[in-house]
């Protein structure tokens, strides 16, 4: 009787570092098929117009690059914690306070130029996702407590208070009830690419993961936050203040997050509203998981899941669930983790006797 | 506040917190046997879907609780199968779980948003002790399924702590290798403790969608599946300390709700915001007194790879 057998690789398998993202990525979109056609939809054409939505037209990839902005920068700020070992899975939340931030200081000081009111925004949603990372951070830094847990019930916070504020002290007295703010004055608005929808926060992401890539590469503290990572024991044999390490990435991957938000009000919708993230900050983790934390991987896949959701969004017409997505978000993680076991490991087929 | 207003705060949270308790319980049981599972929001999820829908369809709850826990523990399983057998990273697996079950209950839901239930779990008033004062309006007059999970916690209790089952679930969640030498098959307990966690979130879902809040609604089970992640270890792993966290949570829910109503001045956004903060609180209280009491089990979150005994 053939039997299958794992046997420890002497390193990873290359082979396997390309084929499983890209293998879990199709194997989640069979699911999908399956999945679809089960409900008594059309799952070839459902796929082609998901595909048409996020690529087929000028209008489309626009609006994929669009949304690919906040994933990247959500992405790269929760990497920056995951190799540390710390779960910030509050990327939402942070997003959230970021954008809220960013508008109060756009809505309170918009008649500053936009030399002084895009750079006081950018500070503000900086700040604001930092504080929000660093509460997690600061928690787990000192009193050990759990983070996963800690962030992401910041998350509801977050997003209450966004609301509290968008149906209360700052709705827009002519938003006929709809939960927003005015629109900012044009001074807070984010510059645009031509004439498309995509702003310079593409720039700026681009910016970002290069100097996240640096850092953590080339500098001293970026090794050390490495070796943190690796064992908080080494660390601590070899002098570093493993605290303080802590605290400070959770309060850049937050601010990262944050200005993922401000850059989410600033491009593109030019006031604070409710829902104004599609679950950004819960994508992000995938694109980081599924980039293996590489900064130029993130922004790559952060363009695919970006595609994604702006698919999914397009077949909401089709009478077809937006939750398709997350269906397919979920699955491509499951294949992806329980591939990762072929990256350090050769499956074999053993014969065996019968007993 | 009156005392009537007492009573009835405090019989709504023991409903309030029912969910909650037995999606605790079944995290509870998991974790005890070295797995961590952060799925649970998706399971409940899950399970409140299925549990309307079958519910829905058949006019028989019953059916839809079995439902429930058939989805909760078929979700359960691909956790399990990815954290035992492949060995993948559980905290990851279990926000894929969540997103994963978020997806489906939305998706499979969308045509019973807003619907009416045709046969929700119902309270009873139990014959004499449904009359006690106080007592009776406190403890006597809720549906079966509170009765269950208070049932539940005990019995769970005594399996772990007082038998046989329970000291081998226990080994297998503080060291795996030395289980594994007295002849424990650890893979096969952790399935099975995880597996009945998965049942037991599908319930915890179920009884928001068929007794609490009988509807069904995108994701509404509002985060009490991390609420419960929280709880195990507020109940530092023991299930009779989950029934007090279950209901302080209740009430906490059941105190909002009335302040709410009750037109209170502050916005009901703050109110809401209570359970989350109270969450990180109770959090952060219970990690620093855990320093010098017994926490978690040894080997949660950790992979058991026999080749490397």
């Amino acid at each position: 009787m053939l039997r299958p057998k794992l046997i420890k690789r002497e390193s990873e398998s290359l082979l396997a570092r390309i084929a499983v993202p890209i293998l879990s990525i199709i194997l989640a979109f069979v699911c999908g098929w399956i999945f679809l056609y089960f409900s008594g939809f059309d799952p070839g054409e459902s796929y082609l117009r998901m595909y048409q939505g996020a690529f087929g037209s000028r209008y489309a990839i626009s609006e994929t690059l669009v949304k690919a902005i906040p994933l990247a920068l959500c992405g790269l700020g929760v990497s920056l914690a995951f190799r540390m070992k710390l779960w910030n899975i509050g990327a939402e939340g942070q997003f959230h306070m970021g954008a809220l931030a960013a508008s109060g200081v756009a809505l309170s000081m918009g008649d500053l130029s936009a030399w002084m009111l895009l750079p006081l925004m950018f500070l503000a949603g900086f700040a604001a996702g930092g504080i929000w990372g660093a509460i997690p951070g600061a928690l787990r830094a000192y009193w050990d407590v759990n983070e996963t847990i800690t962030s992401l019930m910041l998350n509801y916070v977050a997003i209450l208070w966004v609301d509290f504020l968008v149906f209360g002290p700052w709705k827009d007295p002519s938003s006929m009830g709809f939960p927003l703010t005015p629109r900012f004055s044009v001074n807070g608005y984010l510059p645009t690419l031509g004439t498309s929808r995509v702003h310079i926060g593409l720039i700026l992401a681009l910016i970002i993961a290069i100097v996240v890539y640096i850092v953590l590469q080339y500098t001293r503290w970026g090794y050390e936050v490495r070796v943190v990572g690796e064992s908080k024991v080494a660390a601590r044999y070899a002098g570093m203040n493993v605290a303080r390490h802590i605290l400070l990435v959770m309060l850049i991957s937050g601010g990262i997050a944050g200005l993922a938000g401000m850059i989410e009000v600033s491009g593109i919708t030019h006031r604070l509203q409710q829902g104004i993230s599609p679950g950004y900050g819960y994508t992000a983790i995938i694109v980081a998981w599924l980039a293996r934390l590489n900064p130029f991987t993130i922004l790559l896949v952060a363009f695919l899941f970006g595609a994604l959701l702006v698919g999914g969004f397009s077949v909401q017409t089709f009478g077809i669930s937006f939750s398709i997505v997350l269906v397919l978000q979920g699955a491509v993680l499951f294949f992806l983790l329980g591939g990762e076991i072929f990256l350090k490991n050769r499956l074999v087929w053993v014969r065996e006797e019968v007993r | 506040m009156g005392s009537s207003a007492v009573i009835a705060l405090l019989a709504a949270a023991i409903v309030a917190g029912t969910s909650i308790l037995y999606a605790a319980l079944g995290e509870l049981i998991t974790e005890r046997s070295g797995i961590l599972n952060l799925g649970v929001e998706g399971m409940m999820l899950v399970g409140a879907v299925l549990g309307f829908i079958f519910t829905s369809n058949t006019g028989n709850h019953w059916y839809g609780l079995l439902a429930a826990m058939v989805g909760g523990a078929l979700m359960a399983l691909i956790h399990a199968f990815i954290s035992i057998t492949l060995r993948g990273n559980q905290v990851v697996s279990g926000l894929a779980l969540t997103m994963f079950g978020t997806g489906i209950s939305g998706f499979l839901g969308k045509s019973y948003q807003g619907m009416p239930i045709v046969d929700p779990f119902r309270p009873v008033v139990i014959p004499f002790l449904g009359d006690i004062p106080v007592l009776g309006p406190i403890f006597f007059r809720h549906d079966v399924l509170v009765y269950i999970s208070l049932l539940l916690a005990f019995v769970l209790w005594y399996i772990l702590f007082r038998t046989h089952w329970g000291l081998s679930i226990r080994a297998v969640g503080e060291n795996p290798a030395a289980a594994d030498a007295v002849g424990i098959n650890v893979s096969r307990v952790r399935y099975l403790c995880t597996i009945l966690g998965g049942i037991l979130a599908g319930l915890g879902g179920a009884y928001i969608s068929l007794a609490y809040a009988p509807s069904w609604q995108e994701n509404m089970t509002a985060g009490r599946g991390w609420i419960a992640v929280a709880l195990v270890i507020f109940a530092l792993w023991n299930p009779l300390r989950g029934i007090l966290g279950s209901y302080l949570f209740g009430g906490i829910e059941a105190l909002t709700f009335r302040l709410q109503t009750a037109g209170i001045s502050i916005s009901s956004f703050f109110l809401a915001m209570l359970p989350y903060l109270l969450t990180i609180l109770v959090l952060v209280l219970v990690t620093i007194r855990l320093r010098q009491e017994a926490g978690a089990p040894a080997a949660l979150g950790v992979a058991y790879d026999r080749e490397e005994r």
